[in-house]
């Protein structure tokens, strides 16, 4: 394309350092949480849908899933772990998301602009929408003694770890979307065809045990799958449910009869989010 | 405010034959989208400090030029270097040099004034040793100093431009790119506007590269260039482009515009044209054309205006139409071009 670029080097002190890029990061992410302080409207409406389907859903179900012989096992401990992956699910995409509205009004380019690597804007981004999505997460935590999970420190650390890693790989992944969404009437199809999708497969609401084979595979198919489930098991390993119930309720993700550890369900969360994070960093890298 | 906060500027890139650095420097440029030439070979050169105006209609290609300048848009072939550096090699050196304001609203509605200006220092890499000064600065400059805290939601257009020049100035750009920096704003906002520019021509020693479609705007740059699909077309500070037009504009009133156009053809063999019964045509030395004009015409004349050209007379001299018969043919078609849509989401 253009020659001669030689003479001019050197000139300047170091470009494109580290430094500079560690900078973008940390300013994009600042800006993620200080429009998640200014707007409690969100925060309150956010935990809306949650918390209806924890004590409404949960409880209107209840009577269906009491595990009988006189055991009085709340299903709503069993839906906990779901509405909380819900609600980082949920605000993960939404923050990511926003792109495209900053696209729409312009902010976009006034970062594209800027003298800081597209990937560190990325990052910036995903690290942003994780923090916002975890403190989300964290708020239906404290709810947790309503539906009788104990707030053991252990169990909370376990928990928030599991949401903060969760709600990277969904940002990254809602970026990734964003990426290729050019109006914000896709968020829509967004919501549609991923996000609910993806919600309802991932036993979120209902146990992983006894479904018919085509559904079975289609759960397995669901990335969030992987995150709810170690979730749960955190949350089950302290309220020590009878065994019948623990059975039907908690039965891990199994692969044609092995149960997967959790160490490998994490592990694929984590290796998914980078996957997206690359994929997402190379999409806005292009040139036009 | 006596002394200016300055923010230490990276140095422009010295060419190899010490000479001094163009601010920008543009050779044969080209930027094609598919079977579009938007921009179609342009070449010129801007120097330190000069306020050099693009100008043209819309969809003219002033818009993806700036965007190859500012490294958004890659061109297709030719070069662009602004503050000594190649806009396609050293991108980020380029960026770290300029700053924008582009015709649609870059600000972060959610955010007050102060928030947006500190987003953007962060993001250039300020000092936050001197941040809080320089914001003081430039929004005391263009007279938001007592809107810092308000969210930028409730500005109105005016005070929302206002707030990008002052964005676009935080860093201390060696070149300042404003993309129709008056569109779309009333008449006392826009000379608002240019109040704040010519304050800024005078305070910091900076490089201002705009694009407008109004030619009476364009008369505050040092110089221009005018554009008209994809070329400039025509070159030099507004007083040079007027006397290279030659020819006065002279305005008639009659009785009858007909017999008017008429005797001038046959007696005069000068083609005017009428528009709202004046009837209008080009000579030069109009002021001595208009006794002949009495003595000769033979149709009554009730009043006669003679005036130097303008840049509407210099664009229409050198494209053959007015800056609106232009824009009416061009219509928006090149807003939705590739690059507008990447970067607003169309």
């Amino acid at each position: 394309m253009t020659a001669s670029v030689a003479p001019v080097a050197g000139v300047h002190i170091a470009a494109g350092t580290w430094r500079e890029d560690l900078r973008g990061v940390r300013v994009v992410w600042k800006r993620e949480l200080l429009r998640f302080f200014r707007s409690r409207i969100r925060i309150v409406t956010s935990l809306a849908q949650p918390v209806l389907f924890l004590f409404i859903l949960g409880t209107g179900l209840s009577p269906l899933v009491q595990g009988g012989e006189g055991s009085n096992f709340d299903f709503r401990t069993f839906m906990f772990p779901g509405v909380i992956a819900m609600t980082v699910l949920f605000t993960a995409i939404f923050s990511a998301v926003s792109i495209v509205w900053d696209r729409e009004f312009g902010f976009l380019r006034e970062m594209l602009v800027a003298p800081v690597r597209r990937g560190a804007l990325v990052l910036g981004k995903c690290l942003g929408g994780a923090t916002v999505a975890t403190l989300q997460g964290v708020i239906m935590l404290a709810l947790a003694g309503l539906v009788h999970v104990p707030y053991a420190p252990l169990l909370l650390l376990t928990l928030v770890a599991e949401m903060a890693l969760t709600a990277f790989a969904l940002t990254a992944f809602g970026v990734l979307l964003a990426s290729r969404m050019q109006q914000v009437e896709s968020f829509q199809v967004v919501m549609q065809f991923f996000v609910l999708p993806m919600f309802f497969l991932s036993g979120a609401v209902f146990p992983l045990s006894r479904l018919p084979g085509w559904l079975q595979v289609l759960t397995r198919l669901d990335p969030l799958t992987y995150a709810v489930d170690p979730m749960r098991r955190a949350v089950f390993a302290y309220v020590s449910p009878p065994a019948s119930i623990q059975l039907v309720l908690d039965p891990g993700i199994t692969w044609g009869g092995w149960r997967l550890p959790v160490l490998l369900e994490v592990a694929i969360v984590a290796v998914l989010g980078v996957l997206m994070l690359v994929t997402a960093v190379t999409q806005f890298s292009r040139a036009d | 405010m006596s002394v200016p906060v300055g923010v230490a500027r990276p140095e422009v890139a010295a060419p190899p034959d010490g000479g001094p650095v163009p601010a920008i420097e543009v050779r044969d440029l080209h930027k094609r989208y598919g079977e579009l030439e938007a921009v179609a070979g342009i070449s010129f050169s801007v120097a330190p400090r000069e306020t050099f105006g693009f100008l043209g209609p819309n969809g003219a290609g002033k818009s993806t030029t700036i965007s190859m300048l500012c490294t958004l848009v890659r061109p297709s072939s030719g070069s662009a270097r602004v503050a000594g550096f190649d806009a396609v090699a050293a991108p980020a050196e380029v960026r770290r040099r300029i700053g924008l304001v582009f015709q649609d609203t870059t600000l972060d509605d959610y955010l007050t004034a102060k928030e947006n200006l500190r987003f953007h220092a962060e993001l250039y890499g300020v000092p936050g040793s001197i941040v809080e000064d320089r914001i003081r600065q430039v929004l005391t400059m263009v007279e938001l100093w007592d809107r810092r805290d308000h969210i930028v939601r409730t500005f109105s257009g005016g005070m929302k431009r206002r707030l990008e020049i002052a964005r676009g100035l935080l860093h201390s750009p060696r070149v300042l790119f404003l993309d129709e920096p008056t569109i779309g704003l009333d008449p006392q906002t826009r000379s608002h506007i240019w109040a704040y520019i010519r304050e800024l021509k005078r305070r910091e020693e900076i490089t201002i590269f705009m694009t407008t479609h109004y030619m009476d705007e364009a008369e505050f740059c040092d110089r221009i260039a005018i554009i008209d699909h994809g070329r400039v077309v025509a070159m030099g500070t507004p007083e040079e482009l007027k006397a290279s037009v030659g020819r006065d504009r002279v305005q008639i009133r009659t009785d009858d515009a007909e017999a008017a156009i008429l005797a001038l053809r046959e007696r005069f063999e000068i083609e005017a044209t009428v528009s709202e019964e004046m009837v209008t045509f080009h000579v030069p030395g109009g002021e001595q054309f208009v006794p002949q004009l009495f003595a000769g015409l033979g149709v009554p004349i009730r009043s006669v205006s003679v005036a130097r050209p303008t840049l509407d007379d210099v664009f229409m001299t050198y494209t053959g139409r007015t800056i609106r018969d232009a824009e009416a043919s061009t219509g928006d078609q090149m807003r939705s071009l590739p690059f507008v849509r990447a970067h607003r989401g169309r």
